[in-house]
């Protein structure tokens, strides 16, 4: 620690700390564009000069360290300085630089209102301009389907840049050209290859990154903002929505250092107007053949009809991908009031069970705990894809001090290098029974991290390769005091949640693999579209879009998405989050619960709650973790991975395949949306490019 | 600074490999820097992968040291587009970087640049017939030879438009030519006589051990005496200062006294003399125009006489005082009295 006078203040700050840094201790504000938390510093913008007592000039506070300054005479401590005149005129001075080249066209630019150029503006511009030249006009650039340009806005903070090098690790951006002919630009003008690019209009502090399909759209000062969480993947990102009226018309990233930082992926940040489009605006009851709009009391009626007459030997109901707690126990609870067993949350086919401990699914190590790790094996799983954000941080990791990473599976670019070892099975077992060298690494290493994905659960000898990386897990040594290295990745939002419920098949009950195969007469579909229903069996489909579980329905149910519902999630890791509602679901749409509660009346088995408090304190009172929002509940992952460990079993041949086919198209609303269409053709024309 | 940019898509080639003597001198690059760090090489890389291609750097080529070096190519990219060393776009045979810096152009560049705009053509533009492409540069750092320029990987100097001239017909002939001076000179000595050096003293070896006498010299001087010394190394005639240094010079000769009587009048202006003697003018002066345009004051407060709402004239400002009235006894000197009712001011300083 090393004290350091601001503005008089004294603080004690580590003195590896940058006087910027150590300014903001103290609670002086320092304007800045180049600098940011979470890049590495540029110091190329000049914003953030002060004063250090004893230099000759105004010296730039983020690339200057708290321990580089020298004590004065007497051994007092170094002082700076941030609010003085030379330092105000100091940053008039840079300020009137950046606006020399930058183009008055606030009124027509999407940054208005949310800009860091235009905030400091305020505070160290000058109202007139002593440039009489021309300005400096930039062509656009192409940058892909969801970073619009407008180059003449620049002001070369390179946070683009670094983004896309450091923390995305596509480092497709650079900056073409010298001095005032500085460029900023991909190669060729390609479009941008990252999963994470749109974070690059977020980092920009001017307008000349914006994104483009909200170009035009809205202005930030209409918008009303809520707090909620992600769906699109496990990983539970914190998001903020921005409606105005009933429409949702962004989503923003917000911090949380615990799960992604302040990063989003394209496909959490850009479904919005897969929100809009194909949407399930009231019931739909099957006439000859043809859906047909209904009411809800016909279509209540036609469900009650079918399912009083049906043995519930014969009932089934499987959960998809985005349901909330609150549904999915409502769900249960009903199905549990009809005698019905036949019930699953795992359309993938994955094998993990509430049978042996919550520990035995849960992403145990926590996704900021992988910072902590020192050797990382993945199993069946390629996290860029899987949980974009969760690769940042093994990213995050590698860049720290690379640790030896490697990966059984598919061969994929992980934006990091590591060692392959192979595609199945086989290699697990080789390497569990310690024939593979890279076993030595994971014995050596204190807190090594073992990742298993989906792509080696969902398949039939799912429970075996489960089986065999608890016996690894446990040889290593991943599991101790203070340290869980087992880690289980999920792809599906609703997944641990359901997990938490119980939501398995229960005593003789069929799972969902089976049930859609015809096994049962009547099957409740509430919102799984990722799997086939084979005919036969009597459909009830609640969900929010026109995808395939509604092709295929017989009755249907709309519902509301998860930015117009009130809902827990619970992520990878365990850790349960509220999303809150920021619209208004279209037309007679309603929320899930609200649904089966309605349903449960027409079908003679009220559920015990009128309200979503009324649910919520019965779901608390039998799911004490649930109500813990925002923390995740510590699991016995030891007695959990014994118990996994002792199940054995035999490994298939095959090779592990990630259930992720396409990052951009993985549930109804992404498939949906217009954006998501163009960001996967796109994607696909880079793969077969990159193939060639 | 030209501007540069990349080469049309129609002049980038196919396909670029580089050459096994590259491959094996970019081995040799990378080896100089710690594993990991192979990316220092890259503007080495660049150059030969420059000389292979011809003096310029198609894409390809970029694309290819990337590879070789295990970057990104937007890195390599950066680095190619930030040095102007490297011609992004194709140049003659005779690369000419021509020096339009000012010591060249005061030795005459501009006749240079002329030649180059008739015979090759405008700048960055290859000849058609490809022998030729010309750029204007900064200092190539030959001024004691300007002008200059410098074409593919020699400096020609001291050119003339003649001699230019005949640079390029030889080398677009193909005939051999000489790098360096074209007028004879041996490097930069100078031009015209050779005026320095000459004592012959300097080369026949009688100064060796110079300095060493120097050195016993002062030795001697020093053991008389330490002021000795000290006086020995003061610079025995000082040089005087121009007379004439940091002032005006050739400027109209003011009308002092001492110019008036080096030119024979008298040392005062006798009209001057009669002014300065006027009671009249005594503290007022007159002014360059009428009494009443007289500019106004800048601060609101006015000392002169403006009328009042009702049109009369205010008298004087008490303050203002009446010309040719000795200052000790005009009546309303100001003393602090007049600001604060109710002071009085003892003015004869006589306590009572």
């Amino acid at each position: 620690m090393a004290k350091i006078i601001v503005d008089g203040v004294e603080v004690d700050v580590p003195a590896e700390y940058t006087l910027l840094q150590a300014a903001e201790m103290a609670g002086a504000e320092i304007p800045r564009f180049c600098y940011h938390e979470r890049l590495s510093i540029a110091g190329n913008c000049r914003m953030c000069l002060v004063e250090v007592k004893g230099a000759p000039k105004p010296v730039a506070s983020c690339a200057w360290g708290v321990r580089d300054c020298r004590p004065g005479p007497n051994g007092e401590p170094p002082e700076i300085s941030t609010k003085s005149p030379t330092v105000k005129k100091a940053r008039e001075g840079v300020m009137e630089f950046l606006l020399i080249n930058h183009p008055l066209d606030c009124p027509i630019c999407d940054q208005g209102g949310q800009c860091d150029l235009q905030d400091q503006a305020m505070a160290y511009g000058v109202d007139s301009s002593r440039f009489h030249e021309n300005k400096r006009a930039v062509t656009d650039k192409y940058l892909g389907p969801l970073v619009r340009t407008s180059m003449n806005r620049c002001i070369h903070c390179t946070r683009c840049v670094r983004f896309s090098a450091e923390v995305a690790g596509v480092p497709d951006l650079g900056a073409l050209w010298r001095g005032e002919d500085m460029e900023i630009t991909s190669y060729l003008e390609k479009a941008l290859g990252s999963e994470l690019q749109a974070n690059v209009a977020d980092l920009c502090p001017v307008g000349a990154l914006t994104h483009k399909p909200e170009a035009y759209h809205y202005r930030p000062w209409e918008l009303t903002k809520t707090d909620s969480v992600d769906v699109m993947d496990a990983v539970g990102s914190s998001i903020r929505v921005d409606s105005r009226g009933r429409e949702v018309m962004r989503i923003l990233p917000r911090v949380n250092e615990a799960v992604n930082e302040e990063w989003i992926t394209d496909k959490t940040r850009q479904i919005v107007d897969g929100l809009r489009l194909q949407r399930l605006d009231r019931p739909f009851v099957r006439e000859n053949g043809r859906l047909r709009p209904a009411s809800w009391q016909e279509a209540f009626a036609t469900i009650a009809n079918r399912v009083k007459g049906t043995d519930p030997k014969r009932i089934g109901a499987i959960v998809g991908d985005l349901a909330a707690v609150e549904e999915m126990y409502a769900l249960k609870l009903l199905m549990e009031s009809l005698g019905v067993t036949n019930i699953d949350a795992r359309q993938d086919g994955s094998v993990l069970t509430p049978v042996y401990g919550r520990g035995s699914y849960l992403f145990n190590t926590t996704i900021s705990g992988i910072e902590d790790a020192d050797a990382i094996l993945i199993v069946g799983s390629n996290p860029r894809i899987e949980a974009s954000l969760v690769n940042v941080r093994i990213r995050k990791r590698w860049r720290a001090a690379p640790p030896p990473i490697a990966l059984i599976g598919e061969h994929a670019d992980l934006t990091y290098p590591y060692e392959y070892l192979g595609a199945g099975p086989e290699t697990l077992s080789e390497l569990a029974s310690g024939r593979h060298s890279f076993i030595e690494k994971l014995r050596g290493a204190e807190r090594p991290l073992i990742i298993v994905g989906q792509g080696a659960l969902s398949r039939p000898d799912g429970l075996a390769v489960l089986s065999t990386v608890a016996q690894l897990a446990r040889d290593v040594g991943a599991v101790k005091d203070g340290w869980t290295g087992f880690s289980v990745l999920h792809t599906a939002a609703s997944r641990v949640g359901a997990l938490d419920l119980g939501l398995v098949p229960g005593e003789w009950g069929l799972n969902a693999q089976t049930m859609v195969q015809g096994e049962v007469d009547v099957l409740f579909n509430l919102g799984a579209d990722e799997i086939d229903i084979a005919p036969g069996a009597f459909v009830i489909y609640q969900g929010t879009h026109g995808d395939r579980g509604a092709h295929r329905a017989d009755v249907i149910l709309p519902a509301a998405t998860y930015t117009e519902k009130s809902g827990t999630y619970v992520n990878t890791e365990g850790r349960v989050q509220l999303a809150n509602r920021a619209a208004f679901a279209p037309g007679e749409a309603r929320e899930d619960w609200a649904i089966l509660r309605a349903l449960s009346d027409v079908l003679g088995h009220r559920l015990p709650f009128d309200s979503l408090n009324a649910l919520r304190a019965k779901l608390y009172a039998a799911y004490p973790h649930f109500a813990a929002v925002e923390t995740v509940q510590p699991a016995d992952s030891f007695a959990a991975i014994q118990a996994l460990a002792n199940v054995g079993g035999s490994l298939g041949r095959e090779p592990f395949v990630s259930p992720v086919k396409d990052f951009y198209l993985t549930n109804p609303i992404a498939r949906a949306s217009g954006v998501m269409a163009e960001c996967s053709a796109l994607a696909r024309e880079l793969k077969l490019e990159a193939a060639e | 600074m030209a501007v540069r940019k990349l080469a049309p898509e129609d002049m980038q080639p196919d396909t670029f490999v580089l050459s096994p003597e590259i491959e094996a001198f970019a081995d040799k690059e990378i080896a100089k820097y710690p594993p990991g760090r192979q990316a220092s090489a890259v503007i080495a890389l660049l150059g030969k992968a420059q000389e292979q291609a011809g003096g310029w750097l198609p894409r390809k080529a970029i694309e290819a040291v990337a590879a070789k070096l295990d970057m990104p190519v937007i890195r390599v990219m950066e680095v190619a587009t930030f040095y102007t060393m490297f011609n992004l776009e194709p140049v003659g045979k005779y690369f000419i970087q021509f020096c339009g810096t000012t010591p060249c152009v005061l030795r005459g560049a501009g006749d240079i640049r002329k030649v180059l705009e008739t015979r090759v053509g405008e700048q960055n533009h290859v000849s058609a017939d490809g022998t030729f492409s010309w750029l204007e540069v900064e200092c190539l750092g030959a001024c004691s030879n300007a002008p200059m320029v410098q074409i593919n990987d020699d400096y020609y100097e001291d050119l003339t438009t003649e001699n230019f001239e005949k640079l390029l017909d030889d080398l677009a002939a193909g005939r051999p030519v000489k790098t360096g001076s074209q007028i004879g000179r041996n490097r930069s000595e100078p031009f015209e006589a050779v005026n320095t050096l000459q004592d012959p003293t300097l080369f026949d070896g009688s100064l060796v051990g110079a300095w060493r006498k120097r050195f016993d010299e002062q030795a001697k001087a020093a053991e008389t005496g330490e002021n000795a010394a000290a006086m020995a190394s003061i610079p025995q005639e000082v040089k005087a200062a121009k007379p004439t240094a940091g002032r005006a010079i050739e400027s109209p000769v003011a009308d002092t006294p001492a110019e008036r009587a080096k030119e024979g009048e008298t040392p005062i202006n006798p009209t001057d003399r009669k002014e300065a003697a006027d009671p009249s003018t005594a503290t007022k002066g007159k002014s360059h125009t009428e009494e009443g345009a007289r500019p106004a004051p800048q601060s609101s407060k006015s000392y002169v006489a403006s009328p009042t709402k009702d049109g009369e004239a205010v008298p004087n400002s008490p303050t203002t005082p009446e010309a040719g009235t000795p200052p000790a006894q005009a009546e309303t000197r100001r003393d602090g009295s007049e600001s604060k009712p109710g002071v009085t001011v003892d003015k004869d300083n006589m306590t009572s």
